[in-house]
């Protein structure tokens, strides 16, 4: 199995929305790359005729009635009560688009 | 005075007035404020909240399942209006707006709330020594660690300032800091227990354990807390098996791998003789897919927790990503590396397929036998430091946990001896789904053959 580079690292801290510092792509390469080598071992097991398990009590779908449960909602406050960052009752963020420079 | 060692002498005692569960939370609290800072079991102690709920018990009719217990949370459970943390400083101001159904149910059985306990940042870990907030030391000897990721939770109540305490079991965070600190400690079926309100880690593999100082106290808090909520659609409710007047025990010779420590594996093999001497047939079982759990759970594991940890955006609460350990940010990495084009299938489908092979290995032994007894860690307690510098040497010591996970089924994690080095060793019996009730009957039995007296380490 190839090898985990600093590229792959990169890369899937791009997906993973992390910037990592110099230091942190150093520290952490060497060690992924080790712990994907002693993980590709699975590969010697024959699955051939193996389905896949995701859930372990045999359960597939669990539906509920559509129905509101007034317990279960939290107060507009109660929802922002974790962020400093609020307007007119809603969760304020940063832009996430930029104003077009071609007009 | 003394702190109790078991739920039934709490309850004697505020029955008989010998105390008041005033003068019982002033012990706990003592104790907490005597140790707490050389240990560092608590993030956040809940005095207020403690002597509150000691008064309305003191004046009510002492008929609950739970009056008076003391009780601690890892800091992975949601707590209406008490800072958790997950021992992350993503989360380090956070104030949930609700509690979870195993907080609810146990406030509801009369238990009263103590503190929010340390733990690896996020479950992340086999030591306590992945929290942001500095490791948690074994109330046995502060030079040693008190295993995690649990550690908080289990070194609260071996060193009484808890009387029974909540982690979570996602690897063997409940079960190997049980063993650690002398403790027994129980990792339900998956499915047993309501997760809502529990911060996720791994939702496929994440179970609700327990902590305490006898087996009876543990079916107590299972009693309480099993049982369909409504709100984690995982939970099924399950009728009780019947215990039995004779047992038929595995026991795996795949299980006494290279890198198990020979005190370990005596242990096992003491207890092994203890189970025949009490009439309980042991018979060896096979389970040839056992050194294929810990790669398989670096796989499954870690991609689940990189989508549960992808909704910390520090925008509706929490600080931003940077804010991640180094742990969290390994295990996002690599979940997000084995979930991505390319290595999906050799990876992730590859490890839910070996996922597979583990269950059957397990369904097929129990066929034969009732329970299986194996070890907990591959080691005794190690010190702090020992190994935290090598990730990979710490995953290492799932070896005996991880794999329960995987499959689903329950661990009783049994205190039994001492180390040479003077810190406690034991052993964890695995049961078929939904057998808690033969495990709990097998400990509680086995116990009784040794006449096993637990005691705290202050």
């Amino acid at each position: 199995m190839a090898k985990l580079t600093k590229s792959d690292v990169l890369h899937v801290a791009k997906l993973a929305k992390l910037d990592l510092t110099e230091s942190e792509i150093k520290k952490f390469t060497p060690q992924l790359a080790k712990i994907v080598d002693y993980i590709s071992e699975l590969s010697e097991v024959d699955t051939g005729h193996t389905e896949p398990t995701s859930q372990t009590t045999g359960l597939t779908d669990v539906f509920r009635p559509d129905k509101v449960n007034s317990d279960q909602i939290l107060s507009p406050d109660a929802a922002l009560s974790g962020t400093e960052e609020t307007h007119n009752g809603y969760f304020k963020v940063k832009a996430i688009l930029i104003e077009r420079s071609d007009k | 005075m003394n702190t109790p060692l078991t739920i039934k002498e709490t309850q004697e005692g505020l029955k008989n007035k010998s105390f008041s569960a005033v003068e019982l939370v002033d012990a706990y609290l003592k104790k907490i404020n005597e140790k707490n800072k050389e240990l560092n079991v608590f993030l956040t102690v809940t005095e207020e909240e403690a002597y509150k709920k000691a008064k309305e018990i003191d004046g009510s009719d002492k008929s609950l399942p739970l009056f008076g217990a003391v009780t601690a949370y890892k800091d992975l459970y949601l707590t209406k209006g008490v800072r958790t943390t997950a021992a992350s400083k993503v989360l380090e101001s956070y104030v949930p707006a609700y509690s979870g159904t195993v907080v609810k149910k146990l406030e509801e059985a009369g238990t009263i709330m103590i503190g929010k306990t340390n733990c690896d940042a996020w479950a992340h870990g086999a030591s306590g020594e992945n929290s942001d907030f500095g490791p948690t030391k074994n109330p046995w000897n502060k030079e040693y660690v008190p295993g995690g990721s649990s550690s908080g939770s289990a070194a609260a109540v071996a060193s009484g300032m808890s009387l029974i305490a909540m982690g979570t079991d996602t690897g063997g965070s409940v079960r190997q800091p049980a063993n650690f600190c002398g403790l027994v400690g129980l990792k339900p079926t998956y499915g047993a227990i309501s997760r809502y309100g529990v911060i996720a880690m791994a939702s496929s593999l994440d179970t609700i354990g327990s902590f305490a100082h006898t087996v009876p106290d543990i079916e107590i808090m299972f009693n309480a807390l099993k049982g369909e909520d409504g709100l984690d659609a995982s939970v099924i409710n399950f009728p009780s098996p019947k215990k039995k007047s004779k047992y038929t025990l595995g026991i795996a010779k795949e299980f006494f791998l290279k890198g198990l420590d020979s005190e370990v594996e005596e242990t096992v093999n003491k207890a092994v003789k203890v189970f025949e001497k009490m009439g309980i047939t042991v018979k060896e079982v096979s389970l040839p897919h056992t050194k294929y759990a810990v790669p398989v759970y670096y796989i499954i594991q870690p991609a689940e927790v990189s989508s549960n940890l992808g909704r910390f955006d520090g925008i509706r609460y929490g600080n931003g990503r940077e804010t991640f350990g180094d742990e969290a940010k390994r295990r996002i990495m690599l979940g997000t590396y084995v979930l991505s084009a390319g290595y999906y299938d050799a990876f992730y489908l590859k490890a839910q397929k070996v996922r597979s092979k583990l269950i059957q290995d397990f369904d097929s032994a129990f066929t034969q036998v009732d329970a299986i007894i194996s070890p907990v860690s591959p080691t005794p307690p190690f010190k702090i430091g020992e190994i935290s510098s090598d990730p990979l040497e710490m995953y290492l010591e799932d070896i005996y946990t991880a794999g329960i996970n995987l499959t689903g089924l329950p661990g009783l994690a049994i205190p039994f001896e001492v180390s040479k080095k003077g810190l406690p060793i034991g052993f964890q019996i695995l049961g078929p789904r939904f057998s808690e009730e033969i495990l709990f009957d097998l400990g509680n039995k086995f116990h009784k053959e040794i006449d096993y007296k637990p005691s705290i380490a202050y």
